[in-house]
């Protein structure tokens, strides 16, 4: 197979764990004085967003921020709870760049790039530091030292955390940055504004259409790049762990202008989440993966056991990814977890009231920590009570807010009784394709973050997005968009004289103009429809088809029903859809029918991606295609590559393919038993 | 208890409308049905919106986004208590069985001259980031840090800085301060950066502008009251004012006026 002449992935030369470095030191910089006359749009503002923007505006660019929340420092990072990963090798137990490179790909099920994974690995390090010398208060040992914590897929000791709050933490070290910035200056920022539409002229981003949310008036902004750090498109599911306002907007927005999607369908599903409780539910709550460090997931043995978890003996409890997965146990990676859970559930093992859970259990490991603490703390001969309070304040300390957000939820007290569990949609691999450089198919368009396709192939390891989104922002995009806006430098000095030069008329030039009035037209078009049916309730059913047929198993027969009632289901809401309000206004409803119409769209090629891709991989379980244990079966010969779709029109697209070459990594069947 | 067990509730809801900024608002009365306690008070209020639009009025715009307490976006004002009755959660962690069947609940946004209402329960904060982009920050640009493990902190340094960075923003102080007083939020970014090493270089400054920026943002003096660590859903101490307090006397006094 031979890469898609489209695709351009602009992989450097030379060995793997040399090409960053040599890249780096010898691409094109733009000098101090030319910087101050580029102008960068960054649209996002959470690990990745606000992390390239802060750096960028340090080195001297002009930068542009929005977000749609009503402040930089909410962005949906904010919500990550469990860690962050970095090859420091703190604990010293054989952990290195090339080990985390490694661990990724291979969690990755093979998906990946491997330049762009290594890069990864190399720069891990270097966020820890820096977040560091911003103040980001990481957990820390009686020493003084950090403290590490494990994560699944690895053998090694390599994530960072603050609590059940490490998302927060980081964030507002970005937040923090940023906002230095915008005192400076040197930012400017837009909350409570969503870019609508990518403005490209000859072929190349140059600006957006933005809405700002409490006015509701339109507004042009130029740039000499774009980038979009907006986040990922989970919520096409309707129930995930996303964010109620993250959404898929401005990546399809970019899509239709001709930005490359890649890899559409790999969608993760994380196993530990708070189960669905009724239909009201808007959405589902994660525990976090840290969580598998100390509780062990189980089901009774028995089928349709109704007694309560606590007077289940040990010896009728079935620990099955022990069972299952030795070498890994409950910490296997999320998508293995996942289905496994699955399988129990299906086959009628599940708990709680609606059957389809699994039991967190932290009773042996709490006794652990009270015996080691009683021990700490001299006390000798500790009653089994004892022994459970001590434990209990252990477990506090690293998984307080967790275990308080759990009983918030279900109403019951996960000290005393092991929480119940259930997959859910969680985060999504796919994204806007790029190249080496993060920059999509639309030149000096760049997608950071979530928002692209990058580095977690077909399942991202634990951890690894917090890494992924601040590498982007703080350590790559600062030197690569160097190689495009350097190149800006010449076409400016070139174009100095013309009195209609891009530089010139920037926002006046027509193709800005176009941009705004289809945008409009858009608006237009909700309000007039006057249908009969709320956009929560397509949003609703959109949900329940990608669950029921593009979720955590996908068959041929369900992705092509999933396809026509997709469309049907555009089609209803063009025809019935009721917007209420104004346009001129701050108006919730209005912002969530234009993400919905969104969605509507790439449901579509989120099933066309799984449908075309006959082979499991990572989250991608087709279930014509498993081993006789139920594991996912790649085909390494017909699909070791990247689904890129080219957008053609509503509902058709083309399929390019980037060849995914493997050459440090000897591609295996993935084992972790 | 648990999920799945959820009694069904009939309710009263007051709530404020208010068109814009500009336009004088006022108490609107809904009743709403089968409403179960699983719910969240947010998912009530989803319910509540399906039918205003099946009834083709609009909705009721509020705040929200993560809806498992730690964005700080979600901001209501709930029988008169900021983000309800229930001390230690925000609004959105707020579930139904908190409530009785037949109780009427009042719903307002938070009310401060510095926080204006933008439309109904939506206010604008931006006063926030105003004071954080005066100085909340450590001046340190990407690239500049030494390997982490350089600075060592002791660990009951970190989780004090730890517990008063875990501020989500919220404004809840302030909309529980009879003065409207943002200290609470303030003083948990200068606490934060004081306790640390890293925070050392920058430290008089640092508090002199963020408390200039407070002023200026059209916040109320603090006079003790206790209410905001009462409302802070968390744990925001009221140590980390008394702490500003001695950081900005102590800058004050050694930093020579200009
Ligand atoms: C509950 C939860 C827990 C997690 N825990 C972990 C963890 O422990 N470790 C880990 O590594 N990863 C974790 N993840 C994943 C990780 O948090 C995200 O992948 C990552 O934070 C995404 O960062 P981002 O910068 O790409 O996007 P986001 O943080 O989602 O930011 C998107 C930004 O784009 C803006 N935006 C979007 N669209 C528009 C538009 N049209 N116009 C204007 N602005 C727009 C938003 O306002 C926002 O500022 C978790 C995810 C969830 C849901
Ligand atoms: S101090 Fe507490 S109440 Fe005030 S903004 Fe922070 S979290 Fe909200
Ligand atoms: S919606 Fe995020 S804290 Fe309530």
């Amino acid at each position: 197979m031979a890469s898609s002449p489209k695709l351009d992935a602009k992989i450097p030369e030379g060995p793997l764990a040399e090409k960053w470095t040599k890249y780096r030191s010898t691409v094109p910089l733009v000098n101090p004085a030319n910087k101050r006359s580029l102008e960068v749009i960054v649209v996002g503002s959470g690990l990745a967003g606000g992390s390239a923007a802060a750096t960028l505006a340090e080195m001297g660019y002009k930068v542009k921020v929005f977000c749609f929340q009503d402040s930089a420092r909410r962005a949906h990072s904010i919500a990550a709870q469990g860690g962050i990963n970095a090859a420091k090798n703190y604990q010293n137990d054989g952990d290195s760049t090339y080990r985390l490179f490694y661990d990724t790909i291979k969690g990755g099920d093979y998906r990946a790039r491997e330049a762009n994974v290594h890069r990864l690995a190399e720069v891990s390090g270097n966020i820890i530091d820096q977040c560091v010398a911003q103040g980001v208060p990481l957990a820390r040992e009686y020493g003084g030292l950090l403290s590490n914590r494990s994560f699944g897929g690895t053998q090694v000791q390599r994530t960072f955390y603050a609590a059940g709050q490490t998302g927060q933490q980081l964030l507002l070290g970005a937040y923090s940055a940023l906002s230095r910035q915008v005192g400076y200056g040197s930012v400017e920022m837009f909350a409570r504004h969503e870019m609508l539409d990518v403005v490209t002229i000859d072929g190349r981003a140059r600006g957006i259409i933005a809405r700002n949310l409490v006015t509701g008036e339109l507004e042009k902004h130029f740039g000499h790049a774009v980038l979009l750090c907006t986040g990922g498109y989970g919520n096409v599911f309707y129930l995930s762990t996303n964010a109620m306002g993250s959404n898929v907007t401005a990546a399809w927005k970019a899509h239709k202008k001709g930005a490359f999607f890649g890899n559409p369908c790999f969608t993760q599903i994380h196993p530990t989440c708070i189960p669905v409780s009724g239909d009201h539910q808007s959405k589902l709550t994660l525990m976090s993966e840290s969580l598998r460090n100390d509780g062990r997931i189980w089901v009774p043995l028995k089928k349709d056991d109704n007694r309560k978890p606590n007077e289940i003996p040990e010896e009728e409890r079935d620990y099955y990814l022990e069972r299952r997965y030795p070498a890994f146990g409950n910490l296997v990676p999320r998508d293995v977890a996942s289905r496994a859970a699955k399988e129990r559930c299906d086959a009628g093992y599940g708990v709680g009231a609606s059957k389809m859970a699994v039991y967190l259990d932290f009773a042996a490991n709490t006794d652990r920590y009270g015996k080691t603490e009683a021990n700490k703390q001299g006390i000798h001969n500790p009653t089994k009570e004892q022994i459970r309070e001590l434990g209990k304040a252990v477990v506090k300390e690293k998984y307080g807010n967790l275990f308080d957000m759990y009983q918030q939820i279900t109403g019951e007290n996960p000290y005393e009784v092991p929480m119940r569990i259930y997959p859910a949609v969680h985060y999504t691999m796919g994204g806007l394709w790029v190249d080496y450089n993060l920059m999509t198919t639309v030149p000096g368009l760049y997608a950071l973050g979530e928002a692209n396709f990058s580095d977690h192939g077909a399942n991202r390891l634990g951890a690894s997005a917090l890494m992924q989104g601040l590498a982007d922002g703080y350590f790559v995009i600062p030197y690569t968009i160097g190689v495009y806006l350097s190149t800006e430098v010449t076409r400016m000095s070139a174009e100095k004289a013309k009195s209609d030069s891009i530089d010139k008329l920037k926002t006046n030039h027509p193709e800005f103009e176009k941009a705004l009035s289809e945008v409009k037209g858009q608006i237009e078009k909700f309000f007039s429809i006057k249908g009969t049916k709320s956009v929560e309730s397509f949003h609703k059913r959109l949900g329940k088809i990608m669950w029921d047929k593009c979720g955590m198993a996908r068959n041929r027969k369900g992705l092509e029903e999933a396809i026509t009632e997709i469309r049907a289901l555009r089609e209803e809401f063009w025809k019935d859809v009721r917007v209420l309000g104004d346009a001129n206004e701050f108006n919730p409803d209005l912002e969530k029918a234009g993400r919905v119409a969104d969605f509507l769209e790439l449901g579509e090629l989120m099933c066309l991606d799984a449908l075309k891709r006959e082979e499991s991989c990572g989250g991608h379980f087709r279930e014509e295609h498993q081993t006789e244990e139920g594991e996912a079966k790649r085909d390494d010969d017909n699909f070791a590559y990247v689904a890129a779709w080219e957008f053609k029109n509503v509902g058709d697209w083309e399929l390019n393919k980037e060849e995914l070459k493997f050459e440090n990594i000897k591609i295996a069947q993935r084992s972790y038993k | 208890m648990g999920s799945g067990n959820g009694q069904m509730l009939n309710l009263t809801l007051k709530v404020w409308r208010q068109k814009n900024g500009k336009a004088k608002g006022s108490f609107e009365t809904h009743q709403v049905s089968g409403i179960s306690t699983d719910m969240s008070f947010l998912e009530m209020f989803d319910v509540l919106n399906e039918k205003l639009i099946h009834e083709g009025k609009e909705p009721i715009a509020f705040d929200h986004d993560c809806r498992e307490g730690i964005c700080g976006m979600c901001s209501m004002y709930i029988n008169g208590r900021p983000h309800g009755p229930k001390g230690g959660i925000t609004t959105c962690q707020l579930h139904m069985r908190s409530f009785k069947n037949g109780d009427t609940i009042i719903v307002e946004p938070w009310r401060s001259a510095a926080f204006p209402v933008i439309k109904d329960l939506v206010v604008d904060r931006s006063a926030f980031d105003r004071i954080i982009a005066s100085g909340g920050y450590v001046s340190v640009n990407t690239g500049n840090a030494k390997d982490a493990n350089n600075i060592l902190i002791p660990k009951t340094a970190a989780d004090a800085a730890f517990d008063a960075a875990a501020c989500i923003g919220c404004g809840a102080c302030v909309a529980a301060c009879k003065n409207a007083s943002a200290m609470l939020f303030v003083s948990a970014k200068v606490s934060q950066l004081a306790l640390l090493p890293q925070g050392q270089v920058e430290r008089k400054e640092r508090v002199l502008k963020m408390v200039s920026q407070m002023d200026e943002e059209g916040f109320g003096n603090c006079t003790n009251t206790g209410a905001c660590e009462a409302e802070c859903p968390k744990g925001i101490s009221l140590e980390n004012i008394a702490r500003m307090n001695r950081e900005f006397l102590g800058a004050e006094l050694t930093t020579a006026k200009k």
